[in-house]
């Protein structure tokens, strides 16, 4: 069931790409992200791969929990969760 | 001679410009980022530069004005896996390779072994289908890497149909017809890493590097993981020859116009990797492969450890002006078809390619 939610990235991709920041209607962390590759098309290849999974080196976290599926992106989101997408540390 | 050259290194793509007193840092594009491959253009044409974001992923970024300013483009992207597909995941992990064919195609190689194609600019890529969906793709190996990859696109200069693919480990393959068909061409490399009986496997083979001559283009050239071999009938055969102080290495440049003349930088085989004796030399061969000289002035001759890469030492259209840079980030220059080395920097980040051109 869709529920109003809002969507941060980090702002190391904004070097890159424009990442927008928006509440938006979603039930899965997948309806969220899609709702921001609707405003900007290149920021998909930055978060998912080409199996459309989560970058092995990006990650979600869902109102201060990790992302459990990696792949479907199906975690089900809470009216008011916050979506931060982030860099996840690797090596120093 | 050629007046420009570009380096791409793990942070960074450096432009160097031959001014009075050698070669200079003139610009630099994608400071701290990795660039793993770039493609230079001639004048008015779109110069392309391969980024390898540590979290983010592969990009292409493009260039109309020799890289002055840049602009994101069309990433290469695997379909979706079939469920059950054998073989490394169908997702993208580094541009090793670019080249433009006289027809104005782009091939970009890959790792993990998809060879993809642009027929406009870079706006959009297709993989293709008729190599990667072979069989004898699942026997390829990750060579350096997990996975395969695709690091020498040889074109033919008067058939723009006629690509042949180096890979490591999967062999080389040749098209005669712009990608549609696909034939191995690796008869006589051998490969002491694998059990007696696929030895001679051609599938199977590590060529580290191979170059066409462009004056004669049944030539090629090949370092490979166990030696060096030569094809002087555009790689139907292959024939093994031995070099001093060794065959083991990564580059080889090749002559654009003696199909004779080529030069290596060699290492010691194959688990330490360092020059021998701890000193730098290129060697070079002027008939054929039957001798070499290893040259070795201005290049340092104790305690370096550099190793030069594949994509690492690069001659110009004379076939006198050479560059070499190594994983340390050290960058020599020669101006006299190797016979002596100037240094250009000990300071740069470690280094992935090298190109002339502007």
């Amino acid at each position: 069931m869709p529920v109003m939610v809002r969507i941060v990235f980090t702002p190391q991709l904004r070097r890159f790409t424009d990442t927008p920041e928006l509440d938006t209607e979603a039930g899965t962390v997948r309806e969220a992200l899609e709702a921001a590759f609707a405003l900007n098309p290149r920021l998909r290849g930055y978060v998912l791969d080409d199996q459309g999974h989560l970058r092995a080196n990006v990650v979600i976290f869902i109102d201060g929990r990790r992302l459990r599926e990696l792949e479907t992106l199906s975690d089900a989101l809470q009216p008011g969760s916050v979506v931060h997408v982030l860099q996840a540390l690797s090596g120093g | 001679m050629s007046n420009t050259a570009w380096v791409a290194t793990r942070k960074g793509l450096f432009e160097l410009r031959y001014e009075a007193d050698g070669w200079q840092i003139a610009n630099i594009s994608f400071l701290a980022e990795p660039v793993s491959m770039v493609m230079p253009a001639p004048t008015g044409q779109r110069m392309l530069a391969a980024l390898s974001l540590g979290h983010f992923g592969t990009k292409v970024q493009g260039s109309d004005d020799g890289g002055a300013t840049w602009t994101e483009l069309a990433t290469p992207t695997f379909p979706e896996q079939p469920a059950g597909a054998e073989g490394p995941a169908w997702k993208l992990q580094q541009i090793w390779s670019m080249e433009r064919d006289s027809a104005g195609t782009i091939w970009a190689g890959t790792n993990p072994g998809g060879l993809f194609k642009s027929s406009d600019g870079a706006l959009s890529w297709q993989l293709v289908e008729s190599l990667w969906l072979r069989p004898e793709r699942l026997e390829w190996m990750g060579g350096g890497s997990e996975t395969p990859g695709i690091h020498s696109i040889c074109l033919h200069p008067t058939n723009s149909a006629e690509l042949l693919l180096g890979i490591s480990c999967g062999g080389a393959w040749r098209t005669t017809d712009a990608g549609a068909n696909w034939a191995l061409r690796a008869d006589g490399m051998s490969a002491d890493f694998m059990p007696p009986e696929r030895q001679m496997d051609q599938n199977i083979q590590d060529p580290h590097l191979i170059k066409r001559c462009e004056a004669a283009p049944d030539v090629l050239w090949a370092q490979h993981h166990c030696g060096i071999w030569r094809s002087g009938d555009n790689g139907a055969s292959w024939q093994q020859i031995q070099a001093q102080p060794s065959s083991f290495g990564f580059a080889v440049a090749v002559h654009p116009q003696a199909p004779d003349t080529a030069w290596f930088a060699p290492a010691i085989k194959d688990e330490k990797r360092l020059p021998v004796d701890a000193a730098l030399c290129v060697t070079r061969t002027r008939d054929g492969g039957k001798s070499f000289e290893a040259l070795r002035t201005g290049l340092p001759q104790e305690h370096c450890y550099d190793l030069i890469y594949r994509h690492c030492l690069v001659v110009d259209e004379t076939g006198q002006r050479l560059l070499m840079g190594s994983t340390t980030g050290k960058l020599w220059a020669s101006d006299d078809g190797g016979d002596s080395w100037q240094t250009v920097s000990l300071y740069l980040p470690p280094i992935y390619a090298l190109r002339f051109g502007a």
